[in-house]
This record gives structure tokens, sequence and C-alpha cells, in this order.
């Protein structure tokens, strides 16, 4: 399919708008709101352009990027793609619309950030993986420097940590891609499912080196399971979280942790689902961990920021559980094992776009309390706050209510699903993943009752209410959760088929 | 018309030692203008040249009684590495903008080094070649003896020794393939054809590579490089690590692989599973891409980090070659390419931006001067280069490294894995040294302070800035498209590996 290339557009744009706004000092942020507005109403159109049977379009395609080592340029997106597409472009612009207090080298916090999208559109509208791994790595760089040089007191360190990580997750998935170049001669995402769903794609490999497949299948997922993260890889996380400014932990937790999920559905299943299938058991346990541990630490914790960190491992970690419940080998005439993956994978798809915003804008709240407050961002800190300011405590009152799963919230929505389809799936591991459930309700009306209730303590007496401008600003986001939560067909109508064609393609 | 590349330079030289002493900017002017001249014909040549294969560009003989002629010609592989060289000089003469000291006859032994390197890539007359090579090694010497730095007259000196002792292991298998292919003629083409013994291919193999090797920075016949590098007047060091030690990667390919390939058979035994010189070069590639980034990593002296990583990164080189596949060569000559831009633009902002205006190559000393906030040109410009340098997606590096490993993947899996560790502390040196030097937490000393507000530093001139964006879109152009190189690079490769190119 030729036509006008609106993927390519998109990831430019963004590069275009940091250029521009390297050089314009003051009104960075302004060129760099008119920039992502831009690409929000990009990111939708492309939304609406995906086509309905629920396979890839808007596909660009030229051969010969790199001859001898069969690269193609190639793009397209299907409606997985294109929800996260639109997700990056809202946090994005909700992370630029928070940072409005960035007074040193304005010029290049916005241009890095705008960078950083760039890179996260391209990772996910890349259909080859050197194109993809190109835009993973690109958005890799712009994230350390935000934290490095924008960051809190411990911001060296967190910076380092997050970045060696990562990298050492990129170098296993490079080098375990290196091996299925070498078997198959192809980096093509698209072809390889198809090799693979044929089990040609393990009989290549075994042929040309070797019984190694299950090794290949464990450097992928290392590297996925970094960036999501899956216990025991997310201790980088809690320290970049609170160290980096916040409207840059917005993009981290909103739209980067996305990156590892969707290069979960995207690679790693469709690739290695059979050996998936084969690990699923310890798998699940991590998933598991990855519930419980996130929201047992989130209970631990006194800086808001951390608090919502971890919450944030938690949250990912019913993608994941989602993710490797399916991993079942199709059992002829059992309807119902189908039905339960479809769930769970619509559920994880929801679960990645409901936690991006909700996440994102609970870290945006966290920004307002520090600005209001010089800094402050203790949970014990706080207290009262629904006297002074009544329509903050009942934004993020919703904001919060939505993270805990509320029925009518977008963050209902993902987790039930999850809950639908992997309690048929594995009984065991979404048992035990209740837990989580529970204590992260403890945990968010904690955190409710100790900023909203009880005293007032000195310093926030004056404690001013939203103005306009952010009510304005915040509006849309809380009626988006609003929205998806009442009417999820709305995201689900267009997941559903893509969730359905996925499952034909993986094989287990 | 490439012919003129090399006639243009040594004339630019002889103008330059004619030039009266004194008038600094008329040296650098004209020095400015022959490398650029020369560039303008290097890209011309490589426009022109495209799917033309191998060109003959001048054929007379030279020495009757023995065959030898003086034979330029150019293939793929020669316009590349021929671009290569005139991207480095012109690079090379903006960084040394700022030198005073006896500016006629700088630019004068410069000039006559780019002409012996721009000689060697277009001579297939092994002799010929021969007189190239020597040729660049002593203006060499002079610009690191002269205007050198830290133990300007040692390094100097090891690099001329070690430069001649593989000179003289080159010319021993010169005259030994000579003399076997019946002594009619030194022509690369005319002694690819001889079919010399296979027992004589597998001394002369050995011999010739290692006598290029030393020059191309191979383990463990590296250690000129690191302190030749650091000695080096900044434009030296560029042009050292950027197109010097391609000369020996050159050497490699088109002579001892291209003239010795039956040298590479197995020897029928092996000694724990080394069971050819094939396996024995491939050790110490991988050896000195681990080595060298190790050792780099421990550095405490800006410029030596840079100069170790050389050497790991022509570890990938040497890889490249010994894979004999179409993929691991070329990603070989690709990393020739890319390592030549982008050791050139690391040496100029360590050498040059930072040094000029700190006077200090510690990390150490370099951390608490913050300068991310006093010079963020060059934290930025060293940010991109440090990015390409670590084979990061998007700049030329990973596209020639990712097909070394690719082609050693086919060759023998585990010289990739040893390789990919080198890549992985790669990322660590280079991100160590970037941290330290540019955006140190460390605070600032008030020694330090006082000496910000007493001494600013001088403003970035106009030749810095073009030198560092003409090297870094180099990088990124290749690295986004390498089509561009490749397409010249590839059939000259399959020509070389079947036979048929010499």
């Amino acid at each position: 399919m030729s036509g006008f290339p609106v993927l390519t557009l998109l990831t430019v744009l963004p590069l275009v708008g940091a250029a521009i706004a390297l050089w314009s000092g003051k009104h960075a942020r302004g060129v760099a709101i008119i920039t992502t507005g831009a690409c929000v109403a990009l990111a939708l159109f492309i939304w609406t352009r995906v086509p309905a049977n629920g396979a890839i379009g808007l596909v660009e395609l030229h051969p010969g990027w790199v001859p001898s080592l069969g690269i193609e340029y190639h793009l397209g997106v299907d409606g997985l793609g294109a929800l996260m597409l639109v997700l990056s472009a809202i946090v994005t612009l909700m992370s630029v619309d928070a940072a409005h207090r960035v007074h040193h080298q304005p010029g290049l916090y916005f241009g890095l950030v705008l960078v950083l999208e760039s890179g996260l559109f391209g990772s996910f509208t890349a259909l080859n993986f050197f194109h993809w791994f190109l835009f993973w790595e690109l958005s890799l760089i712009p994230a350390f420097f935000l934290i490095k040089l924008w960051g809190g007191k411990k911001r060296g360190p967190a910076a380092t940590q997050f970045f060696v990580y990562t990298m050492a997750g990129s170098v296993a998935l490079l080098v375990a891609f290196l091996a299925v170049f070498v078997a198959t001669r192809s980096m093509d995402f698209p072809h390889l499912t198809l090799l693979a769903s044929t089990g040609e794609l393990e009989e290549m490999v075994t042929a040309r080196l070797g019984p190694v497949m299950m090794w290949l299948a464990v450097g992928v997922l290392a590297g996925f399971a970094v960036k999501v993260p899956m216990f025991p890889f997310h201790t980088w996380l809690p320290a970049a979280y609170a160290e980096a400014p916040t409207p840059v932990t917005m993009l981290l937790t909103g739209a980067m942790s996305k990156m590892g999920v969707y290069g979960l559905l995207r690679i790693a299943v469709p690739l290695f689902g059979h050996q998936i299938a084969q690990m699923r058991t310890p798998l699940l346990v991590l998933a598991v961990a990855t519930v419980v541990m996130g929201a047992w630490a989130a209970a631990a914790q006194k800086d808001l920021k951390r608090v919502f960190a971890y919450s944030s491992v938690n949250h990912l970690g019913y993608c994941l559980l989602g993710i490797f419940a399916l991993a079942v080998p199709y059992s002829l005439g059992d309807a119902g094992q189908l039905a339960s993956q479809a769930a769970a994978l619509n559920g994880v798809i929801l679960q990645m776009f409901n936690h991006g915003v909700t996440a994102a804008a609970l870290f945006w709240f966290v920004a307002l309390l520090q600005q209001r407050t010089g800094g402050h961002r203790g949970i014990d800190d706080f207290g009262g706050l629904r006297k002074p300011a009544p329509v903050f405590a009942g934004l993020m009152g919703i904001a919060l209510f939505s993270s805990l799963g509320l029925p009518g919230l977008n963050g209902f929505v993902g987790e039930f699903l999850i809950f639908r389809g992997v309690f048929s799936l594995a009984w065991v591991a979404s048992t035990v993943s209740i837990l989580g459930l529970l204590v992260t309700a403890a945990v968010i009306l904690t955190v409710i009752q100790k900023v909203f209730s009880g005293p007032v303590p000195e310093h926030c007496k004056g404690f001013p209410d939203l103005h306009t401008g952010e009510r304005m600003a915040l509006a849309p986001v809380i009626g988006l959760m609003l929205l998806v939560g009442l009417l999820p067909q709305l995201i689900v109508n267009s997941v559903n088929p893509t969730v359905q064609n996925l499952l034909a393609h993986w094989r287990f | 018309m490439l012919a003129w590349t090399i006639y243009l330079s040594f004339a630019g030289a002889l103008i330059e030692a004619l030039l009266p002493k004194g008038k600094a900017m008329h040296a650098r002017c004209v020095a400015l203008a022959v490398a650029v001249a020369g560039l303008a014909i290097a890209v011309s040549g490589f426009i022109f040249g495209m799917g033309r294969g191998r060109v003959v560009l001048i054929d007379v003989p030279w020495v009757p009684a023995m065959g030898i002629h003086y034979l330029l010609a150019a293939d793929g592989i020669s316009r590349v590495l021929v671009l290569l060289t005139g991207l480095a000089a012109v690079a090379g003469v903006l960084f040394s903008w700022n030198i005073e000291l006896r500016t006629n006859e700088f630019f004068a032994f410069f000039l006559a080094l780019i002409g012996g390197v721009y000689g060697v890539f277009l001579s297939f007359d092994l002799f010929l070649l021969f007189v190239f090579y020597e040729i660049a090694i002593v203006p060499k010497y002079f610009l690191i003896a002269i205007w050198g730095s830290t133990r300007r007259e040692y390094a100097a000196m090891k690099l001329a020794l070690y430069s001649f002792v593989g000179s003289a292991m080159v010319l021993i298998g010169l005259l030994a393939a000579y003399a076997a292919s019946g002594s009619h003629s030194t022509g690369l083409i005319a002694l690819g054809h001889a079919n010399l013994p296979v027992s004589s291919q597998m001394w002369l193999f050995p011999l010739v590579f290692v006598g290029f090797g030393i020059l191309a920075g191979m383990w463990p016949f590296h250690t000129w490089a690191p302190t030749g590098h650091v000695a080096a007047p900044t434009a030296a060091s560029m042009l050292l690590a950027g197109v010097v030690m391609k000369l020996g990667a050159y050497g490699c390919l088109r002579v001892a692989i291209g003239l010795f390939p039956r040298g590479l058979d197995p020897w029928g035994f092996s000694i724990i599973g080394v069971g050819s010189w094939r396996d024995v070069f491939a050790v110490l590639a991988v050896v000195g891409i681990v080595y060298g980034a190790l050792v780099a990593l421990a550095q405490t002296d800006f410029k030596f980090v840079i100069g170790y990583s050389s050497v790991s990164h022509m570890g990938f080189v040497l890889l490249g070659l010994v894979t004999l596949n179409q993929i691991g060569v070329t990603g070989a000559v690709l990393q020739m390419f890319s390592h030549g831009v982008i050791a050139g633009l690391l040496f100029a902002i360590v050498g040059r931006i930072v040094y000029e205006r700190t006077h200090t190559r510690q990390l150490a000393e370099l951390g608490p001067m913050h300068l991310s906030r006093r010079i963020p040109f060059a934290a930025w410009a060293f940010v991109i280069a440090g990015i390409a340098s670590m084979g990061l997606p998007g700049f030329s590096g990973f596209v020639a490294e990712f097909q070394v490993l690719v082609g050693a993947w086919i060759a023998k899996p585990w010289w990739t894995l040893a390789a990919g560790l080198g890549i992985v502390v790669g990322v660590a040196y280079t991100w160590r040294a970037m941290q330290k030097a540019f955006f140190s937490d460390a605070p600032q000393t008030a020694h330090g302070l006082e000496q910000e507000h007493k001494h600013p530093f001088a403003a970035l001139t106009w030749p810095e800035i073009t030198g560092t964006v003409l090297l870094a879109s180099v990088s990124l152009v290749v690295g986004l498209y390498p089509k561009i190189l490749l397409d010249a690079i590839e059939p000259a490769v399959a020509a070389l590996l079947a036979g048929g190119g010499r």
C-alpha cells in the first residue's frame, strides 16, 4: 500500500520541533506544546485509519535500505501500534504541559523531550529490527540526559543505573537478533512472525546454530524485562523515577515503560511463543512477584514519587501476567481457551493505555504538589488538602481511584479483562495476584487519607487550588479516564480485531 | 582523475615548504585549499566511479627490467578509503588552524603524509604501494617529534620503529612473492594470477598480514598506537587513527588476503581449536577488541581513552577481514571508514577543543570544571561522537560493527560472543569518559571558580565548528543510509573474495 507517508511524518515532526526548540530559548515550551499538540492530532488521525480487520495498515515499505543485511524501510501500525502512538502523543503533551518551570536551559530540555517522543513513535511503528532498534536506543539517550541534567540530588547514579540496565538489556536483544538474522537472513517482523508461526524459525535456527532457541528467547525477554520492568530487573526504576524531574517521570512511566510491553507483544511472543510457553511457569512466578512485590514495596514508601513508581511496577505486572498466562498451546475444540486468551490480551493492551494515562496524571499531580509547597513530596508532608484545594483534591482523587481500579474509571476495565482471561488460564497466578490488588487499594487509600484529610500542616495553609489554566489542562485527562471507564468499547472495538489477528499468528 | 589527489597533495606540500616563514595564515589557506580540492576530487571520483568496478587511472612502465609499473587504479574499496582520506585531510587542516609554530612546515609534512596515504590506496602495483607506504612514515615521525606533546620523541621513535619493522616484513614478503611468481611483474593483478605454491603462501600470508597488521594496531603489536596517538598533535592523531591505521588494514586486505588467500587454509592439525592462520588472527583480533576496551576503561588521561578505543575498534576491522565472507569483509571496510571519521572527531574534541581551553587531559581535573556548562558545544559534540563510537544505531559504527558481527557469526559464533563483550565494555568506557569529563557532579573548587572568572574559555572558532559538524554529519548520513558506501564496497569485496579482483 502506497500513500502519503504519514507514519514517517509523525516520527519526523518531533525532530523538527526539537531542532526549533533548541534555538528558541525561553519560547521552547511553546514550540514543544505546538509540536506535541500537532502530534496528538496526527496520532488520532492515524488511529482512525487503522484497518478494521486488525491487520497492519498504513504500511510504508521501501526495499534496499541496507541491502547486504536485507534491511528494508518498513513501517506500519495495527490497532496496538496506533493506540500506543496515541498514548505516547498524549503523555508527551501532558509532560510538556506539566513542565512549565524549567529555568535551566529550557531549549535543550524541550528539545530532548521531543527527541524522546520521536524515539517512541519510531519504535511503535517500526516493522524491521534495525529500524526498531535505532529508535529504541534513540529514546534512551534523551531520557538519560533529562534525568542527568535536570534531576534531583542523586540524579547522577540514578541516570547511570537506568542507562546501564537498559543498555545491558539492549545488548542481550541485539545478540539474540544477530542469531536470528544469521539463521534466517531477515530482520523483518512480519516475515519472522510468519516463519515462527509455522515452526520454520525454530528449525532454521536449530539447523544453523544448534539448540539455542531457548537462549535467544531468554535474551530477548531479558531486554524487555528490564524496560517494563519485571521483577527482579526493576531495581533501576525507583531511583530513576524518583530522581527524574517529575514531568520526565511522566514520560518514563506513561510511555517508555510501554515500549517494553509492546516489544513483548510485537517481537518476543510472536517469535518465541513456543519457548515462552515452555518457560511459562517460571515467567508467571516472576510476573506474580512483580505484581505482589510492587504493591508491597509501594506500601512501604514515604516519598510520593516512590509510592507511584512502585505502584507502576505493580500495574505493569498485570500486563506481564496477562501475556505469560495466555502463552498456552492451542488445544483443539477448546473455544473457551481462545476466548480467555483474547480477553487477557485485550486487557493487557487496555491496561497499557490506561496505566499510561493514569500514571502520567498521578505524577503530574505530584508535580503540582511540589510546585505549590516548595518541593515537598513526602506522604506525611501533606494533610487536609481538600479544605484549601477542593478541586485539586477532587481531580487527584479521581486519578487515584482510577489507579486503584474503581469500576467506572479506566483502570478497572483493563485489569478486569486481564483477570477474566487469566483466571481460567492460570488460576493460581491470578489468585495470588489478587493480593496485589488488595495491597494497592490499601496504598492508594492511605495516600488519599494522608494527603486530603486530617489537620493541615503549617506549610500547606496557603495551598492554592488549581487555577483556570491548570483545570483546563487537567480536565481532558480526567475526562479521558471517565470516558474509557464508561465506554471502553471506544478502544476495545479497534483493539479487538488486532487481538484476534495477533492470536491467529502466534504459535505457543 | 583520482590520481590528482596524490599529485595535488605533494604539490601542496612543496608549496608549503617554499612559503616564506612567519606567514601562518597563508600556510593555512594553502593547506585548506589543497585539502578541499583533494576532497572534491575524491567525491567526484567516488560518484563517477559508481558501478564501474576497477578503473585503471594510469599504467606506464617504471622499471621495465623488473616488471615494475607505475600503475594507479581504483575499485570500490579504494574509492571509499580515498574519500575518507579527503575528509580526514580537510578536518585535519581545520583542527590545526591554531598551529603557530613553524606553520608552513607543519602543513608541508601534513600534506606529504596525505599524499602518501592517497598513493597507497590507489596503487595496484605492489612495489609502488610499498613506496607510498614508506613515504607516509617519514612525515608522521616529524609531525609527532616536533609538534607533539607527552613524551613526543619516545612516541615518535616507537611509531617509526614499529612501522619500519612492519615494512621490513612486508618487503620480504613482496620480494619472495616476486621471486616465486617468476619475477615478471610486481602488479597486484599479475601476482594474483601467478598461482603461488600453497607452501609459500602458508608462510608469506602471516608475514605480510602481521607486517601490515602492526600499523592497523593488531594486538599484541599495538603498543605504538596509544602512545603515538597521545603524543601527536591533534591533526596528526586524527590522521593516525583516521587513515594511517587504515593503511595497515588495507594492506592486510589487498595484499595479504588478496595475494595469498591459500595461506588462510587449515593447517591440517589444530592446537586448542586453532587450526589455521585465520583462527590465529581472529583470536588476536578478538583479544585486541576486548583488551583495548578494558584498558580504555582504566585510563585517567582522556586522550589515552580514545587511543585505546582505536585499538579496540580496529580489532573489528581485522576480525571482519578474517571472516572471509561477503558480509564480514564488507563490514570491515565500512568500519575502516566509520572509525576513521569517528576517531577523528573524538581526537578533535579531546585534543583540540577541550585541551586548548583547559590545558589538561586528566579526567579527574576536567570533571570539576563543569565543561557541559562552559563549553556545551564540545560536550554535546562528544555525546554524539561517543554514541557513534559506542556503535549505537543511527551512526556509521553500528552498521559496520553489526556486519562484522554477523560475518563473524557465520564464520565462527564464539568470535561474535567475545567481540560482543568488547561492545559492552565499549559502551562503558565511552560513557565513563563522557560523564567524568563533561557531566561530572563534582563540586567546583574555589581555585577553579577563581580561574573560571579570571580566564574565561575562548569562544569556539569557525574551523572547530565546521570540522565537528562535517565529521559528525558524515557519520550520521552513513549510519542512516549506509547504502551510499555499501554500493561501492560490496562489488569490490565480492570481486576480491572471488579472486577476480586480483
